[in-house]
């Protein structure tokens, strides 16, 4: 109970900090005058983006890995994971020499789609999405592992073609992961910096997202860093509050049934 | 017109080799004990498992042949199933579980919900069209289990236990039901069931499955007039002993034996004899038993009424004896005693 405590304190100290420092009065000031409000659009368009573009790639990618065999299964789950635990820095580094101007494929995106990939707010959309696929495979991975797969056989059964079935059984029953999955990629893609600044740089307007504009400010203006930190804190918190009770709660009973 | 499949399939510790014909009209119950291969034969009739050799045809139209490389998708075949638990997709109505089936075949929502009210009716459940599965009883769930099935119109019926997740209480009544449900449908039907009574209750003809082999084919009364394996033996309670005849004389292959009647020709039979029909001596008995047998006391079994008693020797048995019987013998395990069967008693038939 103690202990537990002391953890609510630990992640309530730091916010707590953040709101006795706050320069509430000139708040509305030092958003106007810097240009945040460009970061925060630029910030919530582009996360959105990355967990549209996770949704597409993610769930035929976790479908894959939960339901069809293949060798090297584990080893492809490990690829597809890597960017969870790799320093984002380094994920960055690696997108650079890949889709980079003079990278592995980057070269004939330039030369034959004169497609450009770093330092755009394309670019910012690919880090994010690089390091916030994962959280969605792992967890509707997880879900089609639990799912009782019989009530799929029925759907067949009754004349469901696999496309049918897929909408109309695997997707309803796996509809909280699905959604915790994505609230998970969308956070991880807001916060996103290291991949973000290495790969996509730091321009304001066109890739400077919230997370960079908090720490340049740091930099120039601590009192703007941290209305900006607020910001970020007040709208990743009412987003957590507003689905918790109704999609994460139910992260527990994930099967049909 | 019939359903008439060869199966051969082997998964994991299963290696399943069937063949059976069931005609239209006719209601089959696959019964066997637990991992003989019943729910993977009907896997393979509905076209979620293929075979590896063999071929299924339904009303003549083959589904699956791997030598012709004929394989028709499950939402392609003329098959509906009841599965065991029923599968009622848990975030539809039961209404909407009917109409399921003829959504995915592209039926109109209007249309489709028309005609699944009708076999709402016709199961007896109107009143329940916008329930939801887990608002049913586990009968309810079971007819709009068989209602979802139906609508679709298929040539052949699956049930997979379908008694199996009921109580006792209401088992009767929904057997009583299932019976007359069954009976309104003309094409093949075939269930699975471990239970002998729910094979007795619903099916014209009992195919016996154990190991992946069929066993035994037949009414249930001439399988259990002659079993012809330990596990229908078990089933209906008697004592089943093989060996090879000669002159009416059954010779076990431990050596025991035992003098049987009728006119069964010399060589591999089997002999039935009924626990009821096994007395019990203390000492060798004199006089007209002409099959008595030395014994060992395995254990002793008090039911209410009745006490089995389970002898080791050549010539295992189960002996069925009176309450009172017990208490003038004064069993216990390991006790040498005789045990005695009248020949009429015992009744041979070939292997």
């Amino acid at each position: 109970m103690t202990l537990a405590v002391v953890a609510v304190g630990f992640f309530a100290l730091p916010l707590i900090g953040l709101l006795w420092k706050a320069p509430w009065s000139d708040a509305w000031s030092i958003l106007a005058r810097s240009n945040s409000l460009t970061a925060l659009r630029l910030s919530v368009w582009c996360s959105l983006w990355a967990t549209l573009l996770s949704l597409v790639f993610g769930v035929p990618l976790a479908w894959l890995l939960a339901r069809v065999e293949f060798p090297g299964r584990s080893i492809v789950r490990a690829l597809c994971t890597l960017s969870m635990v790799l320093p984002p820095v380094v994920g960055g580094v690696a997108l650079f020499f890949a889709l980079g101007r003079r990278g592995l494929v980057g070269q004939y995106l330039d030369r034959w789609f004169d497609i450009r990939l770093p330092f755009t707010t394309t670019g910012v959309v690919v880090a994010q999405t690089f390091v916030a696929m994962p959280f969605l495979v792992i967890t509707v991975e997880a879900a089609l592992r639990q799912m009782d797969t019989r009530y799929e056989d029925a759907a067949r059964t009754l004349g469901a073609s696999r496309w049918y079935v897929f909408g109309r059984v695997t997707l309803p029953a796996i509809r909280p992961a699905l959604v915790a999955g994505a609230v998970l990629a969308w956070a991880r893609a807001l916060g996103e910096f290291g991949a973000t600044i290495t790969f996509a740089g730091n321009f304001p307007g066109t890739t400077q997202t919230m997370p960079l504009s908090v720490y340049l400010a740091l930099e120039t203006d601590p009192r703007e860093a941290i209305v900006l930190a607020i910001v970020m804190v007040v709208l990743s918190f009412a987003v957590l509050v507003g689905l918790r009770d109704r999609w994460l709660g139910s992260l527990g009973n994930l099967r049909l049934s | 017109m019939s359903t008439d499949a060869s199966i051969r399939v082997r998964r994991g510790a299963l290696d399943l080799d069937v063949s059976f014909s069931v005609p239209s009209g006719e209601v089959v119950a696959l019964l066997g004990p637990n991992g003989a291969g019943k729910s993977t034969v009907l896997r393979v009739l509905a076209g979620l498992l293929a075979v590896e050799s063999g071929s299924i045809a339904i009303d003549r139209v083959v589904v699956d042949d791997p030598t012709h490389g004929v394989f028709v998708d499950p939402e392609r075949r003329p098959v509906g199933v009841v599965f065991q638990d029923y599968l009622l997709f848990p975030n539809l109505t039961a209404l909407e579980n009917v109409a399921f089936g003829l959504r995915a075949r592209g039926v109109s929502r209007g249309d489709a919900r028309t005609t699944a009210r009708g076999w709402l009716d016709r199961v007896g459940l109107t009143d329940f069209a916008r329930h939801r599965p887990d608002q049913l009883s586990g009968g309810q769930a079971q007819r709009v289990a068989l209602a979802r099935a139906l609508a679709t119109e298929p040539r052949l019926l699956l049930l997979d236990e379908p008694l199996a997740a009921m109580d006792a209480g209401t088992r009767g009544d929904v057997r009583r039901d299932l019976r007359r449900f069954l009976d309104t449908f003309d094409g093949a039907r075939i269930l699975v069931t471990h239970d002998p009574v729910d094979a007795y209750a619903l099916a014209d003809r009992v195919i016996v499955l154990e190991a992946g082999r069929v066993s035994q084919t037949g009414t249930l009364g001439e399988v259990t007039a002659q079993p012809r394996s330990r596990y229908v033996a078990d089933l209906v309670g008697v004592n089943l002993l093989s060996g090879t005849l000669r002159a009416n004389v059954l010779t076990t292959a431990s050596g025991g034996e035992v003098v049987a009647t009728g006119d069964t020709p010399d060589g591999a039979a089997f002999v039935v004899i009924r626990p009821q029909s096994v007395a019990l001596h203390i000492t060798q008995p004199s006089g007209s038993p002409r099959n008595a047998w030395p014994a060992t006391v395995a254990d002793v079994d008090e039911h209410a009424d009745r006490v089995r008693v389970r002898l080791d020797g050549v010539v295992p048995l189960v002996a069925e004896i009176t309450p009172s019987a017990l208490a003038s013998l004064a069993l216990q395990s390991g006790d040498h005693i005789w045990a005695a069967a009248k020949a009429t008693e015992t009744v041979a038939y070939p292997a």
